[in-house]
């Protein structure tokens, strides 16, 4: 009977990832995207993209550039020059210039300070939402997305991917279910964006826990101690309770 | 050596003469008698106090570089996540702590209700401890808003509104609270000092009370006999060993484990997919933007779930209030658990089938209307309407307490051993 009431207790804390709610998505069906945080050179390019495409409005404000050159392994006169474009120094925070009224004023809402926006929402939405932008007369800006939609940002990298027409409407709401690429738009092939994107959001997971790595190094180690801890304690114990009947 | 150890002594010996430090000793570990049939659910307690001295230091250290204000709460909360070192370890070892300790304390009580160690002589000792529960919930209601993220706003404004469904004083009650027309800068710093000096002050009171009480009158056990009415020509209970060394030995391998469970956590999975740390606490806190779904953490989520299962307005009042009711008194009956147990005998082993069926259903409730509380209210959960289904159970969960008086004295109970048994 103890036993079952135990694995009855248990049992939901077992379960509870399967019930982790997803941070925001709703019912659309989000593509994976494959995160790798040692993958330094995808960093890197992640990087470049998120200051030269997302940095023009959107803020990184708890970051600083310094921290992103040395965990990024990026030269700090490399970072300087590529990087950082605003009259900045190394050691400052990823703030913008563009004030919150202005913003709100073009585009509807302040754009979001982008920091934490990997663990707000979670990579999957922000790949599929960067990935998901079609052309809509009838939105300000000319387009909407998939993901989210009516959303008051312009596709910021509509010159790379190219343009994008809704394939699949639902019959009875109107939503657009599904995109298809325009040939021959866009810098970059259909590969190459999808590629720019994965390094971008797996940049932006990493600037919203910049230790993630180094937690969980530091954690092999700190397990490895506890185990031999229990072992020392469990022979202790054992040897005092010995004579206990 | 030997004059540095007499050294030693003649200090503790001055200060034993004014401060009786060797009888305080004697009475809580060298010569406090504990039951040898301690099992697996006597660990909770001692790792209840694990984790308030986690909190409380690491609290101290978070205190050093958390800025409480509007503007800077969210902000100074990364601050530490980045820029100081080691700060994010700080961080995490709290923010788990706060879950960790509703997870040992929800234990510890269940322990209490198995083996029946609320009854009397441990009345006392119960109602302290429901006293450092309710004291905890506040707590971590009010260490929530601290970080300033979405949840933290807006699970404050959903609480903190609820008192605003008391008849007549309601408005003005939640104004005073917030000591804002709105949950502001001004309600995150009276919320600071409550949960850095108030309310922690309460909690160490009030643990020295149960634990002083405890002591007064020994530990209960497995088999729920009094192992004081068997002692042996010293005058020490057969059935009992001294608390130092074999329990603090004894502790140490629960402890260890414990802090293995505790690590993984904070070093692999600190979010604990949302549970322990919410999604949407990592967008700052914005008055204008209502989240679509707003949930407690989850050690709230079986109240919560009660609070929402009232949906129809009585004598006038809405229902808001009577949810409020409701959910205050799936607290407060609790602390009359120790005078609705009519059985002759304290542990579930001896008790009859009626109570053993009652505590699984009631296990169940409670696990059932936390997963409740943590989805949206809507909808329909295996099939049933979760609105209706809340309402159901809750009824159950005060069905447990309130026929306990019945079927604990109509049932067959089991003869209790005259010693301690499962050694």
């Amino acid at each position: 009977m103890i036993k079952i009431l135990r694995a009855l207790l248990i049992l939901p804390l077992a379960l509870l990832p399967l019930f982790s709610h997803a941070g925001g998505g709703g019912d659309v069906r989000l593509e994976k995207v494959k995160i790798d945080l040692t993958d330094k050179e995808s960093l890197q390019r992640g990087a470049k993209w998120f200051t030269n495409y997302c940095m023009g409005c959107h803020s990184a404000k708890f970051s600083r550039y310094e921290r992103v050159a040395d965990d990024l392994d990026i030269p700090h006169d490399a970072m300087m020059e590529n990087l950082v474009f605003a009259d900045k120094k190394i050691g400052e925070l990823m703030d913008i210039a563009m004030p919150t009224e202005l913003g709100k004023k073009w585009f509807g809402a302040a754009p979001p300070d982008l920091t934490l926006v990997a663990r707000a929402r979670n990579p999957d939405w922000l790949y599929t939402y960067l990935k998901t932008f079609y052309v809509d007369e009838t939105r300000p800006l000319g387009v909407n997305n998939i993901v989210f939609p009516d959303v008051g940002m312009p596709h910021a990298m509509l010159e790379l991917q190219g343009l994008q027409t809704c394939a699949k409407k639902d019959p009875d709401s109107g939503k657009c279910l599904e995109v298809e690429h325009v040939e021959g738009t866009g810098e970059l092939t259909v590969a190459e964006y999808d590629q720019a994107v994965t390094d971008m959001v797996n940049f932006m997971e990493y600037i919203a826990e910049p230790i993630a790595l180094e937690r969980q190094e530091l954690g092999k180690s700190v397990l490895i101690y506890i185990l031999i801890l229990f072992i020392v304690c469990w022979f202790l114990n054992r040897e005092y309770w010995k004579g206990i009947h | 050596m030997s004059k540095a150890i007499d050294l030693l002594l003649d200090v503790r010996d001055w200060i034993d003469d004014r401060l009786p430090i060797m009888r305080a000793w004697d009475t809580h570990m060298g010569k406090y008698y504990a039951p040898k049939n301690f099992n697996f659910w006597y660990f909770f307690g001692v790792l209840s106090l694990v984790v308030l001295v986690n909190q409380l230091l690491t609290g101290v250290w978070l205190t050093m570089m958390y800025e409480p204000s509007a503007e800077r709460a969210f902000a100074s909360v990364e601050y530490i996540m980045r820029d100081v070192d080691y700060g994010w370890l700080i961080r995490y070892m709290h923010s788990t702590g706060a879950s960790a300790f509703f997870a040992v304390v929800y234990l510890h009580m269940f322990r209490g209700i198995l083996y029946g160690s609320y009854k009397k002589p441990r009345e006392l000792v119960w109602v302290f401890g429901m006293l450092i529960y309710v004291a905890l919930m506040a707590e971590g209601f009010l260490g929530y808003v601290l970080p300033w993220g979405q949840m933290s706003y807006w699970g404050a404004q959903v609480i903190v509104s609820l008192f605003g469904a008391i008849p007549i004083i309601g408005e003005d009650l939640v104004q005073w609270i917030r000591g804002d027309y709105l949950i502001s800068g001004i309600t995150l710093n009276r919320f600071f000092a409550l949960h850095v000096v108030a309310v922690p002050i309460v909690l160490l009171g009030l643990v020295v009370l149960h634990l002083l009480a405890l002591h007064e009158v020994g530990s209960n056990n497995p088999d729920g006999i009094e192992i004081k009415e068997n002692k042996d020509e010293n005058g020490i209970p057969k059935d009992g060993v001294p608390f130092h060394p074999y329990y603090t030995v004894h502790d140490l391998v629960g402890v260890s484990v414990f802090l293995f469970v505790f690590c993984s956590i904070i070093f692999f999975a600190p979010e604990m997919g949302g549970y322990f740390i919410e999604h949407a606490n990592f967008e700052e806190a914005n008055s204008l933007k209502t989240p679509e779904h707003i949930a407690p953490v989850w050690y709230y989520t079986p109240y919560y779930a009660m609070l929402r299962a009232v949906t129809i307005p009585f004598f006038g009042l809405d229902a808001k209030f009577w949810g409020f009711v409701v959910m205050a008194g799936a607290v407060a009956i609790l602390f009359v658990l120790p005078w609705l147990d009519r059985s002759p005998v304290k542990s579930w082993r001896y008790k009859g089938r009626l109570t053993k069926a009652a505590i699984f259903i009631f296990v169940a409730t409670f696990l059932t209307l936390g997963y409740l509380g943590a989805i949206p209210a809507s909808g329909t959960f295996l099939g049933v309407d979760r609105a209706k289904m809340a309402a159901i159970l809750t009824i159950v969960y005060f069905a447990f307490f309130l026929l306990m008086p019945i079927y604990t004295k109509i049932e067959k109970t089991h003869a209790v051993p005259e010693r301690v048994t499962g050694l």
